[in-house]
Formats: C-alpha cells, structure tokens, sequence
C-alpha cells in the first residue's frame, strides 16, 4: 500500500490510465482542429468528438444533439441559468433552487439578483426623475423617495411587472436528511417561474435528490428543469428522460475523467433554448462557441462508456468499502454522526462530524489521507461548511466534521488502514479537547457562556 | 495550507496536555473560544506564594495551530512570575509559529487564555483573603 492516500473524490478524480490512452492520439498525431471542414485533420477530430458525445449521451439516456460540450461544469450551471433566464424572460424572471446547491449554482443565481436589484433602482432613479421633472443623481434618491410614494405609483408599479435583467431566486430548504420537501418546491413555483435547478447528488455529503418527482412536478406545472449532475453521473443510474431533465451539467474529472471539459444537456424535444454566454464561432449549435478540447472530450467520451459499463459493479464495491469505514468508525468510536441521508446518498460519501474535534486538526493528525472538512479553517470564508448549516447541523458539529470520498482506485487495504487511523488520531485528539473532557463529567456545553471571537 | 515546522512539532508532540485541579487555590483556569468558532482553549496555572508559575496544562479544541499555540504558551509561562507572563502578548506567539494570517486569531485566543487564568487565580486570591480578613 502507497501512501499518501486519496479518499476526496468528490473534488476530482484521478485519471483512468484507459482514458489517458484513448488521449493520447489527440495530444499528439491527431491535433486537427474539429472545425475544420475541409481536410483530413479536421474530420479525424470531428468524428473524435462525435463518438465521445455519443457516448456521454449513453450514460444519461439522451441523443448526442443533445449534448453541448463546455469548459466544465462550472460553466455548464452558468450556461444552462444565465441561457434560460435570458431566452425565456417573456415567460417569467423566477429561478427556484436550494441552499444545498454547489456555488456553481448558488452564485450564478446571487448575480442574477443582484442584477435585478440594479435594475429596479435604476428604474427607481428614471421614475423619481420624471417626477421631480429634473435628472436624479444616484444620492438624492432617498430624498426623493419620501416626496413620492413608489409602491403607490401606477407607473412604476407597471415598470415592475416586467423588470428585463436578473432574476427573483427562491431558496428551498432542506430537511435534516439533506433531501428537499417536495410540497414546498410545488408550492414556489409561481406562474412567473421559468426554472428549478436541483442537484442530484451532493458534493458534501452525497445525498441524493429525488430528481424524479422534481421533474414530474416541474413538467406538471410548465417550469424547466436543471440538474447539476456533476458529482452523481457515472456513480449512480441517471437517466434524463426517467427524470425529465431539461438541461443537466456534467463534468469529466469527477468521472476518472480530465479536466477542463464538462458538458451541458440540453433537451431537443420539447426543444429548449438557452442564450449563449460565449459568442463566436457558433460551435456546439451556436450554444457554445470556441475550438472544441478534442483531446478532452475524447478522455470525456471514454470516461463515460467506462462509467456505463462498470458503474453497478462499481458502485457496489465503493459502498461496501464505505458501509466498512463506517461501521469501524463507528463501533469504535463514541458520539459520532453521519451527515445527511444514509440511504439517499453516494455509494462512495462518508460525511461524519467527530464531536469536541475540531476537523482541520484531525485531517493534520491523519495528513497522509485526502480528505477535506467542512471546518472553517480549511475555507476561505471562515464560515463552516453551508451545506451542513442547512441541515440544521450546529456550527461545532459543522466544525468537527470530515467527508470521505471513495473511489474506483481505493483498495480495501487503504480503507483499513484509514479507519485504524481515524479512531487512534479522534481518540488522542480528543484527549486534548477540554470539550470532550467537559461532555465525559456531564456539563451542557450550552449551557456554559462562551465567549465568541 | 502548509505548516510552519514548529506548527507540526508542537501539534505532533504537544507539550503539557493535561488538566489541574481546578478547587485549587493556587490553579487559576482560563477558558477562552467558542466551540462555534471551531476553537476552545483551556489553559491552567500553578502560581506559587511569590508568584511564580510552577506547572501549566493545556487542552485545546482547534485546529493545529491553535493546539501549536497553547502547547507553546505552556512552555512559555512555565517559570515566569504572573508580571512577565501577562507581557507575553500574541505577536510573540504568531512570530514564533510564524502563523500565515488566518491563523492570528489562534495566537489571540493563546494570550486571552493566559490572561483569562491569572484573573481567575487573582479572583480566588481576593476572595480566599476577602474570607480570612472578614
């Protein structure tokens, strides 16, 4: 056994060495630019690209039009909110998504509300100009407002029927298992909807969406349907005319695929249409413009048929490794709890907080094993993980947690050796905790009057 | 996030893990963080009648720069008079575990936890001889 360890799939994947081979061609000999119509070179790339979306539409039940290929799945959520809101926004200007979502999403859809934000103080201005029968600079509009009632103002109150920037987001939330309530999502669709976007699987803790009865709903009521299928595509059954997607973004390297290449689903019939966010050549059906990543989306293509042909086997091999990992945690170890749904989850997730350890120290004590943590100290925002405070889960226990991403390439030695490991470092460290030490002589840790920094 | 090597070999072999009687009127316990804040320090002297402090413990909940820096204040104060262990301030902690920005409120927490135990001994001082006068 080598270590280090890899146990964070769920940030990405490493390389299929046969996805690495059906490659190469296209790094090397085979350089020709997909778009070029009128020599060999050109028509090798293009019938390159052609297999491999034929063979990503496979893993999800879709037609190879359908497939837009993009930069990755990033860009995919970015296309699919921003192309829909912008080609449907005669139809409406409301997104529903969740708190859970991957920030691909979740500040895809901040941007638009902020735009519409904008918008509606610009028209604020123009209307309070009019009014005054002299140009508004931006500070006196607060003055004023006070002069003239808006929300009493037929005319504004017109202009605010049909506002054509951004967009009014609803953020559901989730129960404890991480799964959304379904009657709350069927009651926020409004005739002014135009989208939901919902996940499939999540990138924290791996629970599963119940994508199926959301795009029953969304099909019910007339609304589109977005799903970020990055991190259950290739892990578990997807199939988008099961689920009646719309639109769906995957990517390459959660799949033992490379990256810098994702793509968007986007459903032929009944059509939809999505904007462009990048103009130019009018690559991918005008969708998506830019010289195609042949050699990418060749490794992309193969990634797919390896997902599609080993993805039962695979998926029942990583749960048992992962249910091993857990129930060793777990018998050894007391107070510890799994985060989110255990049935509705990824085979390979383990999201589990230590309590009265904090998480960033325990991934120190075990630094020869990847893992990540929904600790504050290992992000940016010195805020712990939002995904788990959606679930209601306490900051500390947010702190204390640790998320285990099992993979194709993890042997049952290294899970082993990972469980032996946790349960000695939580132990040692918990010996340090005064938390742990307060909890064993019976004192409510709430109870006592911290003092937050 | 890569470690300076004093970080690790504090975090690796901390020193004086453990706890004081805390009834005793020569112990002075500070606990300072919050578990929300993902960092709780427990730290506890023993000062002699002349003011020296002879022993100091420590449990932390944080991460392992916060583990660094109380298992590093421990070492510090042990020896010191109360005086010069109030003088030690949270620069001199970050400097020496040269502690990258995000990492300062653990040499923060470090010297709250230092001042937080001597006030709580110079309480049970006050309040051991606020008894024998009355």
């Amino acid at each position: 056994m080598k270590l280090p360890i890899y146990l964070d799939n769920h940030a990405t994947t490493p390389l299929d060495p046969r996805v690495l081979e059906a490659m190469q061609p296209y790094l090397t000999t085979e350089f020709g630019n997909a778009a070029s119509r009128n020599h060999v070179f050109g028509w090798k790339a293009e019938a390159a690209v052609e297999k491999a979306r034929k063979q990503i539409a496979e893993l999800i039940g879709a037609s190879d039009k359908e497939i837009v290929f993009t930069s990755g799945a990033t860009e995919s959520d970015n296309l699919a909110i921003k192309g829909v809101l912008e080609f449907y926004r005669s139809k409406g200007d409301h997104v529903i998504t969740v708190k859970t979502e991957h920030k691909a999403v979740l500040d895809t859809c901040k941007r638009l509300e902020r735009q519409r934000a904008d918008t509606v103080e610009d028209y604020r201005r123009l209307r309070l100009s009019e009014l005054a029968g002299t140009p508004l600079r931006p500070e006196q509009v607060a003055d004023y407002a006070k002069k003239f009632d808006l929300e009493k103002d037929e005319v504004f109150q017109r202009w605010m029927q049909f506002i054509p920037s951004g967009a009014r987001v609803t953020y559901l939330g989730v129960k404890p298992d991480g799964r959304i309530d379904l009657d709350e999502l069927r009651n926020a669709i409004t005739d002014r909807t135009v989208l939901v976007s919902v996940m499939l699987a999540n990138n924290e803790i791996g629970v599963i969406q119940p994508v199926k009865e959301i795009g029953q709903i969304c099909r019910e009521k007339g609304v589109l349907f977005h799903c970020d299928a990055v991190q259950g595509v290739g892990k578990i059954p997807f199939n988008v005319e099961e689920a009646k997607v719309d639109l769906a973004s995957i990517s390459a390297h959660k799949m033992y695929g490379p990256k810098g290449v994702g793509a968007l689903y986007v459903r032929r019939k009944p059509r939809v249409r999505i904007a462009p966010l990048i103009d130019g050549g009018g690559h991918e059906r005008g969708m998506r413009s830019g010289t195609l990543n042949v050699a990418a989306i060749v490794g992309f293509g193969k990634a797919a048929e390896i997902a599609r042909q080993e993805m039962e086997e695979e998926a029942a091999r990583t749960l048992r490794l992962r249910e091993k990992l857990r129930s060793y945690i777990q018998q050894n170890l007391d107070m510890t709890v799994v985060n989110g749904s255990l049935e509705h989850r990824l085979p390979g997730n383990l999201n589990i907080s230590f309590s009265y350890v904090e998480g960033e120290a325990l991934m120190m004590a075990i630094k020869d094993v990847a893992v990540s943590s929904g600790s504050a100290c290992t992000s940016a925002s010195l805020e712990p993980s939002y995904v788990l405070r959606a679930l209601g889960v306490e900051e500390d226990m947010a702190h204390s947690s640790i998320r285990f991403g099992i993979g194709r390439f993890n042997t049952e030695e290294e899970i082993d050796y990972v469980a032996r490991l946790i349960v000695e470092k939580v132990k040692k460290l918990r010996e340090m905790s005064p938390l742990y030490e307060m909890a064993k002589e019976g004192i409510d840790l709430k109870s006592v009057a911290w003092v937050a920094h | 996030m890569a470690y300076s090597e004093k970080v690790i070999d504090h975090y690796e072999n901390p020193r004086n893990v453990g706890t004081l009687d805390k009834d005793d009127p020569n112990v002075g316990t500070g606990l300072v963080g919050a578990p929300a804040c993902g960092d709780v320090m427990r730290l506890q002297l023993k000062i002699n009648d002349d003011g020296v402090i002879e022993d100091a413990k420590f449990k932390t909940f944080g991460c392992g720069s916060a583990i660094a820096s109380s298992s590093l204040v421990t070492e510090w104060v042990k020896g010191k008079t109360v005086e010069s262990a109030l003088a030690i301030s949270n620069k001199d902690v970050a400097r020496e575990l040269a502690l990258p920005p995000v990492k300062i409120h653990c040499s923060v927490l470090a010297e709250d936890a230092i001042k937080a135990a001597i006030a709580d001994f110079k309480r049970k001082r006050e309040a051991r001889a606020a008894k024998t006068t009355g």
